[in-house]
């Protein structure tokens, strides 16, 4: 049995990828794929054209960030789950991907604080 | 003629045989014992995650590598923007207002805040649907799709680094306006249309106030790293740092698209068999795509 054949057999479930580890790969397609990104673009679409019409209203800056900081994880956990399938993949591997920025929320958090008591400093307060 | 025989010969004996020795899901993950028959070629289920034989994600590693990447690029552009978002904070009464910088849009003249880098962010989505088409096309096998969508995905591409490239123009060359420096760093701007009004801290001056800040302020229009005629120079640092470093992301994945859409129209990924390269040069994409957004919200919205 020659490589080729071994790959030719596995065609419909995965492939293997042919370098030198020729790890083989479990392929699962989506028949709905193409539905799903076009359904991903048009929420995109719309929250970013929302996102620039309130940009110009009445409402108070402060009420405004939290929205946009909102809107943008939306978008964000769209692009990362649909457009990268990060949704396709074992939940162990979701975990590995999304929690280290529980870091990034820690650095917001000091860098806040940092910030707040640096003015003060500065100010002679 | 022989010797390109023979060596494929020695290649594909070599090749063959670490590939056996490199999969060791062979007899329930006992690499050290030798392989039973070529039968063993075939994928067998591990009976424990992390007992070897399988990739405990059932993910390639390409592709993990490629998102691991991607997890340290990410915690890069959060440093940067968690230090602009610090550094605003402090800054906050002399920060300009990006609606009053980026107000430009290609043939028309009025001010038109948001809508060219609404138009920009518009082209980075459309290029990572076109992207995830190609992606798609490559799981169905479809070389000729994957050509296609991969090629509008590369216009894409350099459409907004043209736009970004043309967005820095216009942040550089400044208002006809223009601003007074002050000795403490502070920017008095003239008001359009009228030269003998300057804003100052948000308050309009006019008359021996502002004569008196004309004789003694320095002229400045435009942008540069250590200053600008909207307010405080750290806003230009990191408008073109920020920006030049997502930019320079975008410039390198255009040309990795470049690359691997030239190998597709050579046909390699349909002698492999299967499309996994786009795969990745489609994460990275998906990834540029996805620090745009936050540059976004947090340079042009907030």
């Amino acid at each position: 049995m020659s490589h080729n054949d071994s790959h030719n057999e596995h065609h419909e479930h995965g492939y293997y990828t042919g370098d030198i580890h020729n790890q083989f790969v479990p392929e699962h397609v989506d028949p709905k794929g193409k539905a799903i990104i076009w359904r991903t673009f048009w929420i995109l679409l719309i929250v970013t054209i929302f996102e620039v019409g309130i940009a110009f209203t009445s409402i108070p800056k402060q009420v405004l960030l939290y929205i946009f900081i909102a809107l943008t994880i939306v978008k964000a956990y769209f692009i990362v789950y649909f457009f990268m399938h990060l949704k396709a993949e074992w939940k162990s591997f979701q975990y590995t991907i999304i929690l280290p920025f529980i870091l990034i929320v820690y650095l917001i958090f000091i860098a806040l604080i940092e910030g707040n008591y640096l003015t003060k400093v500065m100010t002679g307060n | 003629m022989i010797e390109i025989t023979v060596s494929k010969n020695i290649l594909q004996t070599f090749y063959f045989e670490n590939t056996l020795y490199f999969r060791p899901q062979i007899n329930n993950g006992n690499v050290f014992s030798t392989p039973m028959s070529t039968q063993s070629t075939t994928h067998q289920a591990s009976t424990s995650v992390w007992g070897g034989g399988k990739s405990p994600f059932n993910i390639s590693w390409g592709k993990m590598y490629m998102w691991f990447f991607l997890v340290s690029d990410a915690f890069t552009f959060s440093s940067l923007l968690v230090a602009y978002g610090t550094l605003r904070h402090k800054y906050s009464a002399s920060w300009p207002n990006a609606n009053d910088v980026f107000t430009h849009f290609p043939f028309i003249h009025a001010h038109v805040p948001l809508a060219y880098v609404g138009l920009m962010t518009f082209i980075l989505i459309m290029s990572s649907v076109t992207m995830v088409l190609a992606v798609d096309a490559g799981h169905k096998r479809d070389n000729k799709s994957v050509a296609l969508w991969l090629g509008l995905t590369i216009i894409g591409g350099f459409m907004f680094v043209g736009s970004q490239a043309w967005e820095w123009y216009h942040f550089i060359k400044g208002t006809d306006q223009g601003a007074y420096i002050l000795a403490d760093h502070s920017v008095a701007r003239v008001k359009e249309g009228a030269e003998n009004i300057l804003i100052l801290n948000g308050k309009e001056i006019s008359g021996a106030a502002a004569e008196q800040i004309k004789a003694t302020g320095e002229f400045f229009q435009g942008a540069n790293l250590v200053k600008n005629e909207y307010g405080n120079p750290l806003f230009g640092d990191f408008f073109f740092f920020i920006t030049g470093f997502h930019g320079f992301h975008v410039f390198s994945g255009v040309i990795i698209n470049l690359i691997i859409w030239f190998n597709v129209l050579d046909g390699i990924y349909r002698k492999r068999g299967h499309y996994e390269q786009i795969e990745k040069t489609g994460l990275y994409w998906h990834f540029v795509d996805l620090v745009w957004v936050f540059v976004f919200t947090f340079f042009y919205l907030v």
